[in-house]
Formats: structure tokens, sequence, C-alpha cells
């Protein structure tokens, strides 16, 4: 395998309506980072992205987003209808296969256009579930009380998780539910989908990050010290609620054992566990080390750029091993209703 | 340095108007068994899966790979899903083609697909959103006036259009799995039926269908007990944006390029001598002689003359379309890989009755978007 490192990472601030629309978005976001990166655009090898036409509500919604990618001269280019961390993924592949030495990554969302719980039904087995049309909330609130049931988790402590994420986010300016909230507050609160209260859901968010990768000696040419990509795996699972065992993630096991999370310390892992009952699930699955730091962000609990979260989940661990803040560190993803599909990315510093 | 990949199974369903007897679910699965089958292998063989489809709109389910995960047996392994407009199919396989050359894995299944009955493409692409504009008229109404400029560019003859419509309405009857087939079909008739956007005619335009594509790629290693491998010598991808003033739509940049990029990775410095046919993305039967100057086949405001000498007929000297192409099987996310997928059963000798005698090196075509999107590969029946 070759050495790839994230070289760059750049996100738009997180908010709960965004004035702009998505290529406005992306026309400041794409030449922030790739001058960030030190590597002129026209060099970038190649373009991937990540969103969701049923978010931006109109077909092709990814082709006027190519209006901000800088695509003149016609560019070498592909696109993920699935969160952009996939499309990281795409990427890396195409320069473990020497097509490429380096990569822009995007993604983007504006969930606030439409009713994004119900818009997610329409993931479901179009046959025999979405009719029914559960929300995202009622899915995920299948699985919390499976979680409940088996004595993995309380509704106190799912109200601690909310709490330790919302404020770390106080230190995180691109996230926009911050603050300090008391757990018997929000324990008093009624139930949106029982046992699920509104804060154990992420909020909804409009935003756009972008990564740019770059392989070994062009890395370290342009970076004093690249976020190498030492692993990254990506697993689905079955469909049907019924059909896995909701209180466990082995794609996200299976992804962690083969991206080596558990060879070394961790200093930070990013995980999208964008209901309060999913982030003790995906933690074990992982095998986070209880001295590692957990969503120093503040997690999607606090921002959730839906189909950009996953790469801001690397984005984020990136950063910090660019900025020396952290050694080694695990990003996560996740895609579907209650953590159907997951990827792992391992990154550390030199 | 990249390993070798090569297609060691191929499936597809008939395509149709209306798929009622199967699922979504059903009808992927139908492709990819049977490029199992011709693979030679199982499910437990493949290592992952990469999916393409077109906007999810058109059958009303979003990001629908997550619910096709158990129907193409790809639980327990990654899968991708790939969106790059009308030249998805081919994106698509260059994406799995990817992952065994950067020798992550060893079998890849790819599945491309469209059930274009169970919504409404038109209404899925006629949205309007604030401020832009909303094309009515589909894909027909944007692209005439394309078609159009390369007339007067060209001074092509007015027929030029319904001699591609016979050839390729002609070939579709030696195809099994295509859906429009009109026996018997006539140039008066084509000539005949409904101008739809002029110089557009009825005949002279895709359908709408239900129906997908499946392929096996495969590592050196693993092709080592396929019989009749088609290794892919070079793939390439190019796009272009939409809203540029400097754009050619007619003859546009992003295929030239991508054009260009693919043949010199494959080594080719003649591609008329060079390849022994193509299968390119035709959805209206003027884009044959328009891709044959973009692609480099003719030079520019002759490509016509290709079509006309019956240089583009099965027994011609650059066969294009042998399948019957797009304007006989449309089911869009899979238009593309069904190019892909008839350049390789060329050169494996599976073409059957529309099979080009002795093809060996044969060229794949897709494109997508406003002329924007272009994905192409080149395969080969020996090893780069």
């Amino acid at each position: 395998m070759r050495d790839v490192a994230v070289v760059s990472f750049a996100q738009t601030p997180n908010v709960r309506r965004e004035p702009r629309n998505e290529v406005e978005m992306l026309v400041e976001l794409i030449p922030e980072v790739v001058k960030a990166s030190g590597i002129p655009r026209d060099q970038i090898g190649f373009t991937c992205s990540g969103s969701s036409d049923y978010i931006a509500g109109q077909p092709f919604s990814f082709v006027m987003a190519l209006d901000a990618a800088g695509a003149w001269p016609p560019i070498s280019e592909s696109h993920v209808e699935m969160d952009a961390a996939w499309a990281l993924y795409e990427a890396w592949v195409k320069i473990q296969a020497g097509q490429c030495e380096s990569a822009l990554v995007y993604g983007f969302g504006k969930s606030s256009m439409g009713s994004l719980a119900d818009v997610v039904t329409l993931q479901l087995d179009p046959y025999l579930v979405a009719p029914l049309w559960p929300a995202a909330s009622h899915v995920a609130a299948l699985q919390a009380r499976k979680m409940i049931d088996a004595g993995r988790t309380s509704e106190r402590e799912m109200a601690e998780i909310a709490v330790r994420n919302r404020k770390a986010a106080l230190a995180n300016p691109n996230a926009h539910l911050a603050g300090e909230f008391a757990v018997d507050v929000l324990l008093a609160t009624p139930y949106v989908a029982s046992p699920l209260r509104r804060h154990d859901g992420p909020p909804i968010s409009d935003g756009a990050s972008a990564v740019v990768l770059a392989a070994g000696d062009l890395a370290r040419e342009v970076s004093k010290r690249p976020a190498w990509i030492r692993g990254i795996d990506h697993r689905v699972e079955p469909h049907a609620l019924g059909a896995r065992d909701l209180t466990a993630s082995s794609s996200t096991r299976i992804s962690a054992e083969k991206s080596g999370v558990g060879a070394g310390g961790l200093d930070v892992a990013e995980v999208y566990a964008p209901f309060t009952h999913q982030e003790p699930l995906v933690s074990e699955a992982l095998g986070l080390p209880s001295d590692c730091e957990l969503n120093p962000s503040g997690g999607v609990l606090a921002a959730h750029p839906f189909m950009t979260a996953g790469l801001t989940r690397i984005g984020e661990v990136a950063q910090r091993i660019l900025d020396g803040r952290a050694g080694r560190g695990v990003a996560h993803a996740t895609s579907g209703p209650c953590l159907q599909q997951n990827l792992v990315c391992l990154l550390e510093g030199e | 340095m990249a390993e070798r990949c090569a297609v060691v199974g191929i499936g597809q369903t008939k395509h149709d108007v209306k798929r009622i007897d199967v699922s979504q679910a059903g009808l992927v699965r139908e492709a990819a068994l049977r490029a199992l089958e011709d693979a030679g292998c199982a499910w437990k063989d493949i290592d992952a899966v990469v999916v393409g489809k077109a906007p999810d709109m058109f059958e009303g389910v979003m990001m629908p790979e997550l619910y096709l995960a158990d129907a193409l047996g790809a639980t327990g392994k990654p899968m991708l899903r790939v969106h790059t407009a009308g030249s998805v199919g081919g994106s698509t396989a260059i994406v799995a083609a990817s992952l065994v050359e950067a020798g992550i894995h060893e079998r890849v299944l790819t599945v491309a697909y469209e059930k274009q009955s169970e919504g409404n493409a038109m209404w899925a692409l006629t949205i309007s959103m604030p401020f832009s504009v909303s094309v009515v008229a589909g894909a027909g109404g944007y692209f005439a006036p394309l078609i159009r400029a390369y007339i007067a560019r060209s001074g092509a003859p007015e027929d030029t259009g319904i001699r591609v419509a016979l050839k390729d309405r002609l070939n579709a009857l030696k195809n099994e799995y295509a859906h429009l087939q009109i026996p018997d079909v006539t140039f008066e008739q084509i000539a005949n039926s409904p101008m739809l956007w002029d110089p557009i005619r009825y005949l002279e335009t895709c359908p709408s269908s239900d129906g997908a594509c499946a392929m096996v790629l495969s590592s050196e290693r693993a092709a080592a007990s396929s019989k009749n491998p088609a290794w892919v010598h070079a793939t390439s991808m190019r796009s272009e944006p939409t809203q540029f003033a400097g754009r050619d739509q007619v003859n546009p940049s992003a295929g030239r390029q991508c054009a260009k990029d693919l043949f010199k990775k494959a080594g080719i410095q003649n591609p008329r001598q060079d390849l022994d046919c193509a299968e390119i993305y035709v959805p209206f039967s003027w884009f044959e002689p328009m891709w044959m100057e973009n692609l480099g086949f003719a030079p520019e405001r002759e490509g016509w003359k290709m079509t006309y000498e019956g240089a583009t007929a099965l027994d011609g000297d650059l066969p294009v379309n042998m399948s019957g192409g797009v304007l006989s099987s449309n089911p869009i996310g899979a238009s593309g890989m069904l190019r892909f997928a008839e350049a390789a059963r060329q050169v494996r000798g599976t073409a059957g009755e529309h099979q080009v005698e002795g093809a060996k090196r044969a060229l794949g075509h897709a494109y997508g978007g406003g002329s924007q999107f272009f994905s192409m590969w080149i395969v080969s029946s020996e090893k780069p």
C-alpha cells in the first residue's frame, strides 16, 4: 500500500439554515482547502465528492456543485451518492492504484431545505417498510430500546452523552448546538420516540467540508506534519432491522480490525453517532481505550451536516494531527438506518 | 505499479418497459447471478460490491444500495454507490476496476440498474429550483439544439440520424436482451415516425427501460481460471462544469480529452485502425456522428460520413453499437455499464449473433449531464 495523507481540511460553519446555496458554499470552501494544501488546483489529479439528491431536492445536484470545483479545463472526477467519507475512500483507492498523486474530496448537504426525518425514511425498503413511513427517530428508538434492555446504556447515560458532546462543542466555532445543559433538566423533557428525547438526536445542520489527500513524497513536501492514513476500511450490514443484532456493529468492528485501530494507543476519536445510544455502541465496536478523547468537536450531536458529517469526522481527527495536538486517532463514519454501513479511518502523525 | 484487471463474468437482464415480475432487488439480482454464473464463482468469492445508478428520484428510493445490500450479497463486505449522471454505468465499472488495480480486492462485483417503471423520470428531471431554469422538455429538449448546431456546422445530410437509428434497430434484433425490437423495421418507418424534438423523431430516440447489468472484475491471479477474460487496458474519466460560456457542448472538451487520455494509456495511435469495434452512448441517433468526431474516429464535421458510408455497421470497418445501443435499451443508470459490458463481450467472443468476427480490442463509452461527464474504457482479449 502507498502512503497517503490528509494534508488539509476545511469546513463551513455548520448552521441551522444556510442562506447560500450549495455552489456558493463550495465556491468559497474549495479554494480554502486547496490553498491550505499547498498543492496548486491544476496539479490535483482527482476530484471526488459525496452528496444526496434527496437532500438537495433535485436530481443531479452534484452537477451544479461541479461549477464550484474548478473543472475547467476538464478534470478527472467522480461522485458517490454517499457520505463524502466514502468519496475520500474512492480517492484513496485512485491514489493506491497509481492513477494520481493527490485528490480533492468534498461533501455537502443542506438538510434545512426539507424535512430530514421524513426524507431519510426513503432509505428504507421501498416495498415493506418505507410505506409505513417511520421517521429516523422512530427507527433509532428501536435500537435505543434494545440497548437499554440489554443493559448497555440508560436514559441517564444517554443524556450525559448529549451534555458532554454539546459542552465540548463550545470550543468548536463550526458547531451550532453547543452549551451547558443539565442532565436532570433534559431527562424531564418529553419523549420524541420512547426512549429517545429531543436531546438524544442530532441537530439539523447545513454545511460542507473538504479534504486534500496527497501521496508519500508529495505529502511530505507540502506538509510539515501530514496526517497519514494508516488504515481505512468500510463494510455494510443487512438492511432489514430484524436481520442484524442492533446492539452490536459488526461492520464497525471488522473495519476497525482491518484498519489496525487496536495496534496502538489512541489520542482522539471522532465517532459519527447521530443518536446518543449509538456512541457507546460504536466506541465498543472500535475498541476505544478509556484514555482516548472522544468527540472533542462535539460530534454530530452538535453539528450534523448530513452527507458530509463523516468526512468532517476524518477532517477533525486529521486537523488535530496536522496541528500537532494529537499523534494517533481514529475517525468513524456511518450511513443508513441504525448504523447499517460504517467506515473506519485510522490516522497518525509521523 | 497497478495490478492487472479483467472482466471474467457478465450478466444482464432482459430489458423491458416494465419488469413487473421483479422488485428492484430482484432486478439487480437477476443480472448479478448471471454475472456470477458466467464467472464461475459464488457470492463468497466476491470481495466487494460497487453499485451505480442515475438519480434516486427515478425510483423514489434514497441511496437504494442500502436496501439492495442483501440482494447483492454485500453484507459484511465493502459496498460503494457511484452516481455521475448518465455516465454512471461506466464510472461505476471504473471504480470497481480501480479496486482491483490498486491491489485491494481479488474479485469485485459491479452492478448498475434503473427501474424506470417504478417512477417518472420526466417528473424527476423537471423539478423547478429557485433562481434556476427548469429543463421542462427533458433530455430530448436539452439535446436537440446541440444536434441542430451539429447539422449546421457539419452540413450533414438530414437523413443521417435515420440511418443511425435503422442500423441500431437492426442490430437490436440480434440481441436477445434488447428492450425495443421492431421486426422488419424500415428507413421509411423511422422517417415517418413523429417528430418529438426537431430533428429527433420518435424512432430516433431511446426508450425508458427497466434493466440491470453486472460484471465480475478480477485480478490477474483470480482470472487465471477464466477461459476468456477481457483485460482492462485503460480507463479514463473527465468532467467539465455546467455553467461556463467557454464550453462547446456539441464537441465537448471533456470528451476529447478523455478519449485522448484513454488512447494514450492504451498505447493506441490510430483509434479507427487499432480498435475492432466501439459501443458508445447514443441516446439520440445523431449522437453517433457527433461522438465519432469527439472520440477522434473522424475529423471534425465528417463523423456523419462514417454512418453514411456504412463504416459503423456490424460489417463495417469500425462497427458501432453492435448490441443495438442505448436507442434499443435504456435503463439509464445501467446504460453506461451495458456499453462497457458489450465491449467486453465482443473481445471475449461471447456477443452471440451481434459478435464482430475476431474482435480483439474494443471501446466502451458513456456520457452524462449536459454532455459534460465522460467515462471510457478499452478492453482486449490480450493482456496489457
